[in-house]
């Protein structure tokens, strides 16, 4: 039996029925793609040409290409590793915590989220493959696979090998759980069209015939996965922050990363959700789907995460003066007030301080300001990356070898590269997948829609 | 009659409608082929007499795989085959192979999970499903019956119990 509250905000607003669930949402797969789509499509295939220039010259040359020198070896190849994952968090945590959780407002948004989850790993997986090197060797570094070493194995007490396979885990089991979800709607779909249209969608369907033994599995599969990929989620970027809190290197050394890095990963996520899921509403008009009510929602994740993150900044920073370690006291006077104290307090104005602007509803349920702030957020969660990266690398324990990093043309390109792909597959998806989980929604239009509260 | 073939089909409305009806037709000694729904209808399981799924065993039954495997290539990897004498020791401990070994039960928990669950519901990219009503996958709740297991109630007989348990429509559908 269901039981709604009375002062619950509606999840679906203006009175939407099963029927109209379907072609609100089976509307743009069908129709012909607008202007503006075709627009953003052209853009974002641009800004990938663009930067497979870089990709190619990298691949070519070296990352010789890059600014990297004897004293940075990782600058923006690790940091945008870092920011993609991180970015990659928000999708399984909306789909799998939030199922859990049963927080029934993941509905409307977890399909897109879980779509960013996935395109945002594969752009975070190309750069350490392409750091390496080269990467056509790559999967003997990565993978155990036999070889003509004598089987050198590679070396399972490496935290960057529990790595690979935490991130190959984390794509594989996120895509199947999309997946498993966008069988029902595939059909929904197919049942709908005629044609090549039936037969392609009748095949991503994989012959779904909505039976109640079926369904009844389905959710089983649903519930038993969110399980699994709950601590798989928090396990990602825990390993992530072992490839640093295991070295040596002052700055890197500290027992707090793995939860810092994961509230920054859920932050970060968050905040390209809002950013993606506010233009898909407007383009696609689904407003009556994912409300203001969704984004307050979201935006008050995005200030827990974000207070979450100030206070281990702090912490870092009185830990490293009461460890009375020099080094330590040094890395983080330097990250303050050295040469990257612009990179330093870009971040702790763009995390700290902006997110505490949606401590008042005004903001956080404006649709300009959260679309503002999102990529505020987004913009000082790289920072924060590049801080950690790089000003704990540029002057280590020997003056002589101190030294600054400056981004080349290649840097910049292969970023733009990883921007170009990801939002090339968000808007092909967007356009030829049902962005919104029509089933799940379906299963609250009775007890969630502004009817039934009336 | 042949079975499997000539069914009376009840189309609902209403998931709450569906999950009384479900019970007042098995009460009436009909007996119901299957519930069709364009999502998860909660507790029709129960009320259509389905056991639970086993899927969460098989999911339980990979992950150990996943376990077993991930840390006997480990210990075979880095202390039978090739072991690396690092001041005098070889580092193979439980403690470095704990992150792999937790990633490879996830994987083949999930994996396993997932292929049986497409193997038992016969889900496949070249399956050809039989469509009772192409309004299940839109707004739609379809009880099938299937008229020769039911040869000893009737085919009218099975119409008005549908009817008088709040099917909005009752159809006929032949499958060859």
């Amino acid at each position: 039996m269901q039981v709604t509250s009375s002062v619950r905000e509606p999840l679906i607003t203006g009175g939407k029925t099963l029927k109209d669930v379907t072609h609100d949402v089976s509307r743009q797969v069908e129709g012909k793609p607008t202007l503006g789509w075709i627009l953003g499509l052209l853009v974002a295939v641009g800004v990938l040409l663009l930067g497979s220039l870089a990709l190619v010259a990298t691949l070519w040359e070296g990352i010789g290409m890059w600014g990297l020198n004897k004293t940075v070896g990782w600058a923006w190849d690790i940091t945008n590793f870092v920011w993609w994952v991180g970015i990659g968090h928000a999708g399984t945590l909306i789909s799998a915590v939030l199922l859990l959780f049963r927080q029934k407002w993941r509905m409307a948004i977890n399909r897109a989220a879980e779509a960013m989850t996935i395109f945002a790993v594969i752009c975070a997986a190309m750069f350490p493959v392409i750091h390496m090197g080269r990467p056509w060797l790559g999967a003997y570094w990565a993978l155990p696979l036999p070889n003509t070493f004598g089987s050198l194995w590679v070396n399972f007490n490496s935290p960057l090998l529990w790595d690979v396979f935490a991130i190959s885990t984390y794509f594989s089991v996120s895509l199947v759980f999309w997946y498993i979800g966008l069988i029902p709607d595939f059909a929904t779909i197919r049942d709908r069209a005629t044609g090549l249209r039936r037969t392609i969608y009748g095949a991503l369907s994989f012959g779904w015939d909505g039976a109640a033994k079926t369904w009844s599995r389905y959710e089983s599969v649903a519930l038993i996965l969110a399980g699994l990929a709950t601590p798989l989620v928090l396990s990602v970027h825990t390993i992530v922050s072992f490839d640093f809190a295991t070295s040596v290197i002052p700055g890197w050394h500290t027992t707090i990363f793995p939860p810092y890095f994961v509230a920054g990963a859920i932050f970060s996520g968050f905040a390209m959700v809002l950013t993606l899921m506010i233009i898909t509403r407007k383009l696609f008009k689904l407003e009556d789907y994912i409300t203001i009510g969704h984004i307050e929602l979201m935006n008050i994740v995005i200030i827990i995460t974000g207070s979450i993150v100030g206070i281990a900044y702090i912490t870092e920073f009185f830990i490293a003066w009461y460890s009375g370690v020099a080094a330590e006291q040094y890395a983080f006077m330097n990250r303050a007030f050295g040469p990257y104290a612009w990179a330093y307090w870009s971040m702790m104005t763009c995390n700290v301080i902006s997110p505490q602007l949606f401590w008042f509803k005004k903001i956080r349920t404006s649709i300009v300001a959260t679309f503002a702030l999102s990529i505020v957020v987004n913009i000082g969660m790289w920072f924060e990356r590049f801080v950690i990266i790089v000003t704990s690398l540029h002057r280590d324990y020997l003056p002589s070898s101190w030294a600054m990093f400056y981004p080349t043309i290649s840097d910049v390109g292969v970023y733009l590269f990883t921007f170009g792909l990801f939002f090339t597959l968000f808007l092909l998806f967007a356009k030829f997948f049902p962005v919104i989980n029509m089933a799940e929604v379906k299963s609250i239009v009775k007890s969630s829609s502004e009817k039934v509260n009336k | 009659m042949e079975r499997d073939k000539n069914f009376v089909l009840g189309v609902f409305e209403d998931e709450d409608v569906l999950l009384d009806a479900v019970s007042k037709v098995r009460e009436s000694g009909v007996k119901i082929h299957e519930v069709y729904s364009p999502f998860p209808v909660h507790g029709i399981d129960d009320v259509l007499g389905y056991k639970r799924s086993r899927l969460p065993i098989a999911a339980f039954l990979f992950g150990i795989l996943g376990t077993t495997l991930a840390l006997t290539m480990q210990f075979y990897m880095m202390k039978i085959d090739w072991p690396m004498i690092i001041g005098g020791k070889d580092h193979a401990g439980l403690p470095n192979f704990i992150p792999v070994t937790f990633e490879l039960t996830v994987l083949l928990a999930a994996f396993g999970m997932v292929g049986v669950f497409m193997i038992s519901s016969n889900l496949k990219p070249w399956a050809q499903p039989r469509i009772f009503d192409l309004r299940i996958t839109d707004d739609k709740h379809v009880m099938a019956i299937d008229l020769a297991t039911n040869a000893s109630i009737g085919e009218a007989q099975i119409g008005e119990i549908l009817k008088s348990s709040g099917a909005s429509e009752v159809n006929n559908k032949s499958f060859e």
